[in-house]
């Protein structure tokens, strides 16, 4: 107890944050190195922390097998939207933040010798939401695995459908359906793999469309956010609603995977459908 | 006829009223009388101009939910004919805020999905404020199936707040039934039509939104969250739904003028509430003629048509 005191008082003061991290599910605070040795998962309940875009394609891809595509694809700012800040600065922050322009990488790479088209998102940029740029990236990613004739891997971590771009947003759902729909047809897998925390549209379109889908431990899934929810039917909600547990205790995905076996368990996937 | 007026309507109030009152207890050879009726029959349809040539984002909003807004039920009754209902997901349940089956359009057999709410408290409650639960979008599905099938093309009327936020919606996967309809109806083989007559309320509008042709009614709204659930999210505050509603530019012209939408459908002054064989009619008109277009379409055009639809929605810049 007191250690563990002295440990959150080391967090509250400014350094801290260059050195500790805290759980967002057991709250316990863990040394920094220690998390990146881990995969960026808790050492005490294994839950699994957001990892940035770059660090997913680095532990599921085989070395210096990922050729980036679209990488030129950058945001507009549609219906000049301006909630509190403008959209146009939003934007801005987040592209200095990430170094990214938008909040999805898309490629072509091998997960232990099987080619697939893999699209990750970034959840720093902007909550992962799905704006134009996203949705974009998807259809054509998804195209060219048809074109190729080979599978795609979607890592989603989403808020949801970027609300600054309006109902554009919302078209991403029907666009990135209306492409998978052709890989489909063209029998060629697509496994989608949610990370905590994936919501909205983008579960509600690409996210529960995986052939195979699968979960990381802990992670929130779901379609409404827990408050809303919560707000709706004025009560407790069910103890573990919307983890990745739960879910798969209700039949909506097909396993949790912990991500230290998550390259070798995507390459045995993809050989298995390939083969 | 108890009318339900919203806050910019209330000059109209009085004036209808006194309307009223004179066309049923004043006695009809009374000059003096039948001069003020003509006066007042003017300065209503005045008022009532004046007030809709200038409906805000907020306004037309309060429109789209109008609690005498025609809703799909009305609709069909009036468009088509033959109309039999279908009921069931086969996997759960009925869902009664999505409504569907087969009928007849000027002749010609189609099949007719779309939200269903209520209008007085009780229906409201049955009807859940069309929001549905995955077995809504199911059983649209199931019934889309049937056009995709027997060859009937299929229109759509598009009138809910959102999908249901609740634990059982998210238990039995409300994500994966919106996802499953998007992917779907992107297969569909045959026309289909969507009609946007009052709510467009996100994912669980577009659950059945994926057409050929998108039209909206002229006081329809259409967009990515509520408003209200948009300022309560990116102003922290749920009371700026009027700033929300203005920012996401989610009004027909709006959609028309972004590309989404393929026409505006136009209303009787005042909102399709206030004469609904007129708005019906106008309705029906838009939907033969959309058809009307894609029937020399072959399958795979039909299917192309669509795909390229969706599949240029967006702005973004390669550079």
């Amino acid at each position: 107890m007191t250690w563990f005191k002295k440990k959150e008082a080391l967090l509250d003061e400014k350094a801290g944050d260059a050195l500790w991290s805290k759980c967002n599910a057991c709250q316990e605070i863990i040394y920094k190195k220690e998390l990146e040795r881990n995969l960026h998962v808790c050492p005490k309940c294994s839950y699994h922390f957001p990892i940035p875009a770059q660090k997913r394609l680095a532990i599921v891809t085989d070395e210096d097998s990922f050729e980036e595509l679209d990488r030129v694809l950058s945001p507009l700012d549609p219906i000049s939207f301006r909630d509190l800040k403008r959209y146009a600065d939003r934007l801005h922050e987040a592209q200095q933040k990430t170094g990214l322009k938008d909040a999805f990488i898309t490629g072509r790479a091998t997960i232990h010798g099987s080619p697939a088209m893999i699209g990750v998102f970034e959840f720093n940029f902007l909550g992962g939401s799905l704006g134009s740029v996203v949705g974009e990236k998807i259809a054509r990613m998804v195209e060219k695995a048809v074109d190729e004739k080979i599978g795609a891997i979607i890592f989603s971590s989403s808020g949801g459908a970027r609300m600054q771009e309006g109902i554009l947003s919302l078209m991403q759902m029907a666009k990135t359906s209306a492409a998978l729909s052709i890989l489909k047809k063209e029998r060629l897998p697509y496994i989608s793999v949610l990370t905590d925390p994936t919501l909205g549209g983008v579960t509600a379109s690409f996210g529960m469309l995986g052939d195979i889908i699968l979960a990381e431990p802990r992670a929130m899934i779901g379609f409404a956010g827990p408050r809303v929810i919560k707000e709706t039917i004025k009560a407790d909600l069910p103890a573990g609603f919307q983890r990745a547990e739960y879910l798969l205790q209700h039949g909506m995905i097909d396993f949790i995977i912990e991500r230290r076996k998550l390259k070798a368990t995507l390459g045995k996937l993809l050989a298995l459908l390939y083969h | 006829m108890v009318r339900h007026y919203l806050d910019f309507e209330k000059p109209l109030m009085d004036l209808e009223r006194e309307y009223e009152e004179l066309q049923r207890f004043a006695p009809r050879n009374d000059t003096k009388v039948s001069a003020r009726i003509e006066w007042l029959e003017k300065r209503i349809a005045k008022v009532r101009e004046e007030i809709h040539a200038q409906l805000n984002p907020w306004q037309r909003t309060q429109l789209s939910r109008h609690i005498d807004r025609p809703h799909t039920l009305d609709y069909i009754q009036l468009i088509f004919d033959d109309f039999i209902e279908l009921h069931g997901d086969r996997g759960f349940m009925d869902d009664p805020a999505m409504v569907g089956g087969l009928a007849r359009l000027d002749g010609e057999a189609v099949v007719v999905v779309g939200h269903q709410k209520g209008r007085d408290v009780k229906e409201m409650g049955y009807r859940n404020f069309g929001m549905p639960h995955p077995e809504g979008y199911r059983k649209a599905l199931r019934i889309m199936e049937l056009g995709a099938r027997f060859k009937k093309p299929i229109i759509t009327m598009i009138d809910t707040p959102g999908a249901y936020p609740g634990v059982g919606a998210e238990e039995r996967g409300q994500a994966e039934a919106i996802a499953r309809n998007l992917m779907e109806m992107a297969t569909f083989p045959v026309p289909i039509v969507a009609v946007v007559i009052g709510e467009g309320g996100s994912g669980g509008a577009l659950a059945i939104g994926v057409g050929n042709r998108i039209l909206m009614l002229e006081n329809a709204i259409y967009s990515v969250i509520t408003p209200e659930g948009c300022a309560a999210i990116l102003w922290r505050d749920g009371t700026k739904s009027s700033l929300a509603a203005e920012a996401m530019k989610m009004t027909a012209t709006d959609l028309l003028s972004l590309g989404v939408i393929d026409e505006i459908i136009p209303e009787p002054v005042g909102g399709a509430h206030r004469n609904y064989q007129r708005a019906a009619a106008t309705v029906k008109a838009a939907i033969v003629r959309h058809l009307e277009e894609l029937r020399d379409f072959s399958e795979e055009t039909i299917l192309s048509d669509r795909y390229q639809r969706f599949r240029r929605m967006g702005a973004f810049r390669e550079e």
